[in-house]
């Protein structure tokens, strides 16, 4: 199996996803330039954290129109695996990938710090190595990461189980207190409705060496290779 | 296209207007052989200002020791580079930004970032961490002193409502302006410190240090070589903005019309400066570029002259080539032009393609805008026609070098009246412990750091406030660096030469409470107006406290910045030395923090000085504790006094403690380290529970001063360590060894309470959870946040 981390000018955290994946998990793994128009044979496409364009007009806004990106859209309607997190997660909603949209975060500034998240659920390529009701210790790095949708909306990630991940408080209560940026209904990350493709505001590749305080970042990559190894053995 | 303007006639009104000197202007004609013309006067203004020429300080800086086995790159180039092992090298420096943050706070502070990265990878260094230590006015307005503490008016000057309010105003700004930055450009800003004095108030001082790693043998240097070689300009297009940043913003004072030197600060893009890194470290690895450099200050006035200076040779541009975000900019203002995100390198003759192809990939404007020449001389050509033509070394390095008349201000004559007077023996301390934490100078800066990314690149082991130095690791070595940034202004404004040995001892120690062995150092050099005898003086006397501290402590001056003229209205600011220590741990998993980890964890205080607990009171010749108290931050935030004279300063002690803590470290025997400075003891105690989990502390002293000198009382060389009852043995042996004085203080407890007994009577007793509150939120309820 192959990860590809794609590469947007002015993305930053594709270092520390290639790190992690490539030197901390030992898996293969290999930068694609956002110019490319084919993913490499990669099984399992990242895209990383950082300020693609400098977050010019909004976040994520013109990254969604590299030309990669219309590889990476074929790829997940074929099925293909794609995680966005931070910035990656706000291209995925730009490029209509996953529903909804984000803002500035309540606070309206800046935020750095390690946040709580509970794994609503297992039945998804990004969680199916954790359990159901986890809390995750994870780091955010955000000035836009209130996920906000319509009721409609709402109602069927809620009715479908796409809400992947919740701000919980440490003690693991879904609560105002634990969510750092005034999300909707304290959502952290989503799937899509064929669950191949997620999007999550904390960093996961920030949290998988116990140096780092945290290794519970490990789990969503973990159930990413789990997937793809079950996927393979399914074709074989 | 060139304007066909009518040139503007170099008069004498129009040279000092410049900031150029009669004598100046003489010598100007002498290198030139002729008048300027105005292009050539407002390159010279640039090139001779303070900021750039550091005329009024080079006398003084060459007594700074540079010199260290570990020292690949001192001071002359655009950063310090020192050898870290592994065929690593570091790039770091400080530098300061302090003018324009007080006329823009947030593109001020921005472009001091953008500034400094670039100088970092402009050697072929990634940066890899921030640090940005800050000074501002008082965020509060000051309550009347109590008449009891201080019949006499201490030095202590009042902070209004109205300048309270502009200090909160240019500290949102500021900060705002580092985090998007460098959160942008993607470096984690790992640490840095805020302190608060009323002179900052109308000079506020943004320093800001980075650091980058390179290898050694793929290190770049300034230097512009190879007659013919194409001079290559690449980034950001040239704008109006930023003229006259060096000469008329950093070089001068502020006065009432500051307002209007607006247009004088740069804008910053990080986006911009992104690209810029990527592309250049890119190119750099093409093997085609021959040297490099940075447009900071004096823009391409700065790079073109020093690249050619230092490598002996010409260079000849054509304005024509630059590309210019603006219509009809004359060759003077493309020349002084201060716009952000640019850099002039030099390739190799015919290889030029292939560094263009580059910085296209990634979206950057490239041109060949020269070449460089033999002969010596800068030619600035706009269309064909010479605009400007002036020999480069004298411009770059010849320059004005001033001996600036010094004097001592008269000695304050103080007596005890000034002085903080002591509470009465037995006197509860626990109200005054928790007002001190809540002051802005002790209270948590968390609402500050949690807006800068502290952990991108995945290298951060401690960030702000988790061990006493900011500590990243070095993949994929076992290595790590430690960075510290220190200097009291209030301690050098009472005595330069002390305070400025006691800012480097203090980053020192700070280095070594997190394992790391202190190796090299920058500096960044904050004072007033050159042209005031008594502000020489604090200078000189700065650089002597430095000097011999960093031959002492062993960390050489690798490079660094002087920010002068920092006043206004003739009131200028305390005399602040910045320095910026780093060190480097062997192992990284040795990294020590500061919060307790254990209950039942004894806890030593460990004094390089050897003497029993009596903080301020050890008898020194001269001195009297309450004068050496008086310049304490608990003097200031309790007797709203600012006196006497700072903590008697004892470099051996401090090297034994330095030495002492990186062993421990080694060993693995103690739990936390922590070292005692603002606040004293009793705050260092609060800061390791604060930062542990649901511990506390029970602590009993014995000692003969006043519990207040004990408790908070601000003399150097000692730390705090926990330990596990079983290594305490082996831990005291290690302290003997390196004659450092140790003894228990008390332990670590599974309470939440901090509780103090000094001769027996319990002096503080507080609730960790209730302190913990009152510390973490006290920044933004000053800053009036909800």
């Amino acid at each position: 199996m192959k990860f590809g981390v794609v590469v947007f000018p002015g993305s930053n955290c594709d270092h520390d996803a290639y790190h992690a994946i490539g030197h901390v998990l030992q898996k293969p793994v290999e930068f694609i330039w956002h110019q490319s128009e084919e993913l490499h044979n990669c099984d399992a496409i990242i895209l990383p954290g950082g300020f693609s364009y400098g977050d010019y007009l909004r976040t994520g806004a013109i990254a969604r129109f590299s030309p990669v990106m219309k590889v990476v859209e074929q790829f997940a309607n074929n099925g293909g695996l794609v995680l966005g997190i931070c910035n990656g997660f706000q291209i995925l909603l730009e490029a209509g990938l996953l529903p909804g949209a984000m803002m500035r975060n309540s606070g309206l500034r800046f935020v750095c710090k390690h946040v709580h998240i509970r794994v609503e659920e297992t039945n998804s390529p990004f969680t199916c190595a954790a359990q159901k009701g986890q809390i995750l210790t994870i780091p955010i790095a955000h000035s836009d990461g209130n996920y906000t949708c319509d009721e409609k909306t709402l109602a069927d990630l809620e009715k479908n189980h796409q809400v992947l991940f919740r701000y919980t408080t440490a003690g693991g209560k879904n609560d105002a207190a634990g969510n750092p940026n005034g999300s909707t209904a304290n959502i952290a990350g989503i799937c899509n409705l064929a669950r191949n493709v997620a999007g999550l505001m904390p960093h996961p590749e920030r949290a998988v060496e116990e140096v780092l305080d945290s290794e519970d970042g490990l789990v969503i990559f973990r159930s990413m290779i789990e997937a793809l190894v079950g996927a393979a053995k399914a074709t074989a | 296209m060139a304007t066909a303007q009518t040139e503007i006639k170099v008069t004498p009104e129009i040279a000092a207007e410049h900031g150029i000197t009669k004598e100046e202007y003489a010598r100007i004609r002498e290198i030139l052989g002729r008048e300027p013309n105005i292009t050539e006067l407002g390159i010279f203004s640039v090139m001779w200002s303070e900021h750039c020429s550091y005329k009024s300080s080079k006398v003084h800086l060459k007594r700074l020791p540079t010199q260290g086995k570990l020292v690949v790159q001192g001071p002359g180039e655009n950063a310090g580079v020192v050898d870290i092992g592994n065929g690593l090298v570091a790039a770091f420096k400080i530098e300061s930004h302090n003018h324009p943050s007080y006329v823009e706070p947030f593109q001020g502070a921005t472009t001091g970032v953008g500034g400094i990265l670039r100088d970092i990878f402009t050697m072929g260094a990634r940066p890899i961490a921030v640090m940005d230590p800050l000074r501002f006015g008082e965020i509060s307005a000051s309550p009347n002193s109590s008449a009891a503490f201080a019949p006499r008016p201490s030095l202590l000057a009042t902070a209004t409502e109205e300048d309270a309010a502009k200090n909160r105003r240019i500290l949102d700004g500021v900060i705002r302006g580092v985090g998007s930055y460098g959160n942008c450009f993607g470096v984690p800003t790992v640490g840095g410190e805020v302190s608060f004095e009323p002179c900052y108030s109308q000079n506020p001082l943004v320093n800001v240090l980075a650091l980058g790693i390179a290898k050694k043998d793929d290190l770049f240097f300034a230097k512009a070589k190879g007659t013919g070689n194409p001079v290559i300009y690449v980034g950001a297009k040239t704008g109006r903005d930023g003229i006259h940043g060096a000469s008329l913003l950093a070089s001068a004072e502020f006065t009432e019309e500051s307002q209007q030197k607006r247009p004088n600060v740069q804008v910053g893009d990080p986006f911009m400066e992104k690209l810029l890194l990527e592309a250049c470290l890119e190119a750099m690895k093409t093997g085609a570029v021959v040297a490099i450099q940075d447009m900071g200050a004096a823009g391409l006035t700065c790079s073109t002259c020093e690249m050619a200076s230092r490598g002996g040779t010409g260079i000849e541009i054509d304005l024509a080539k630059v590309p210019q975000r603006e219509t009809g900019m004359t060759p003077y203002e493309i020349m002084l032009s201060e716009s952000q995100e640019r850099m002039l390198l030099v390739a190799e003759k015919g290889r030029d393609k292939e560094v263009l192809a580059v910085f296209k990939k990634w979206g950057l404007d490239a041109t060949v805008v020269g070449e460089v020449t033999d002969g010596g001389l800068l030619v600035v050509k706009d269309h064909g026609k010479v605009a400007a033509q002036i020999p480069a070394h004298p411009l770059a390095e010849e320059g004005p070098v001033y001996n600036r008349p010094m004097a001592q201000p008269t000695p304050r004559s103080e007596s005890v009246r000034d002085w903080f007077a002591c509470a009465a023996e037995g006197t509860d301390l626990t109200a005054n412990f928790t007002k001190l934490l809540a002051s802005p100078a002790i209270a948590s800066k968390k609402w500050i750091t949690e807006q800068y990314d502290t952990m991108v690149r995945t290298n951060t082991l401690a960030g702000p406030g988790v061990s006493d130095a900011a500590v990243v690791r070095i993949k994929p070595t076992k290595r790590a660096l430690a960075l510290s940034t220190d200097g009291n202004g209030r301690w050098c404004y009472l005595n330069p030469k002390v305070g400025a040995m006691h800012a480097v001892s203090e980053a020192a120690r700070n280095v070594a409470a997190s394992g790391a062995r202190p190796m090299a150092a920058t500096n960044c050099l904050n004072f007033g107006s050159p042209e005031k005898p008594e502000v020489m003086w604090q200078f000189s006397q700065a650089i002597d406290g430095i000097a011999e501290a960093c031959t002492a402590l062993g960390t050489p001056i690798t490079g660094g910045n002087v920010s002068f003229y920092n006043e206004t209205l003739g009131k200028s600011i305390y005399p602040t030395p910045v320095m910026g220590i780093l060190g480097i741990l062997e192992d990284a998993d040795k990294v020590l923090k500061v919060g307790f980890r254990n209950a039942g964890a004894v806890i030593l205080l460990l004094d390089g000085g050897e003497s029993s607990l009596g903080g301020a009171q050890r008898a020194a010749p001269g001195r009297e504790p309450a004068r050496e108290f008086s310049s304490s931050e608990y003097a200031k935030a309790i007797g709203a006094i600012v006196a006497g004279e700072p903590p008697v300063i004892d470099l051996a002690a401090e090297k034994r403690l330095i030495d002492c803590l990186v062993a421990l470290a080694e060993s693995g025997t103690v739990k936390s380290a922590h070292d005692l400075s603002d606040g004293g003891l009793a705050v260092a105690l609060a800061e390791s529970c604060f930062a542990a989990e649901g511990l506390g502390a029970e602590i009993g002293i014995e000692g003969e001063a006043n519990a207040e000198y004990a408790l908070f009382g601000e003399r150097g060389a000692r730390a705090i360590v926990s330990v596990s009852a079983g290594n305490v043995g082996a831990v005291l042996t290690s302290a003997r060894q390196y004659q450092v004085g140790a003894r228990e203080v008390g332990k670590v407890t599974r309470d939440n309470v901090l509780r103090i007994e000094y001769k027996g009577r319990a002096v503080i007793a507080a609730l960790i959870p209730a302190l913990r509150d009152i510390w973490a939120h006290s920044l933004e309820r000053h800053l009036r946040i909800q």
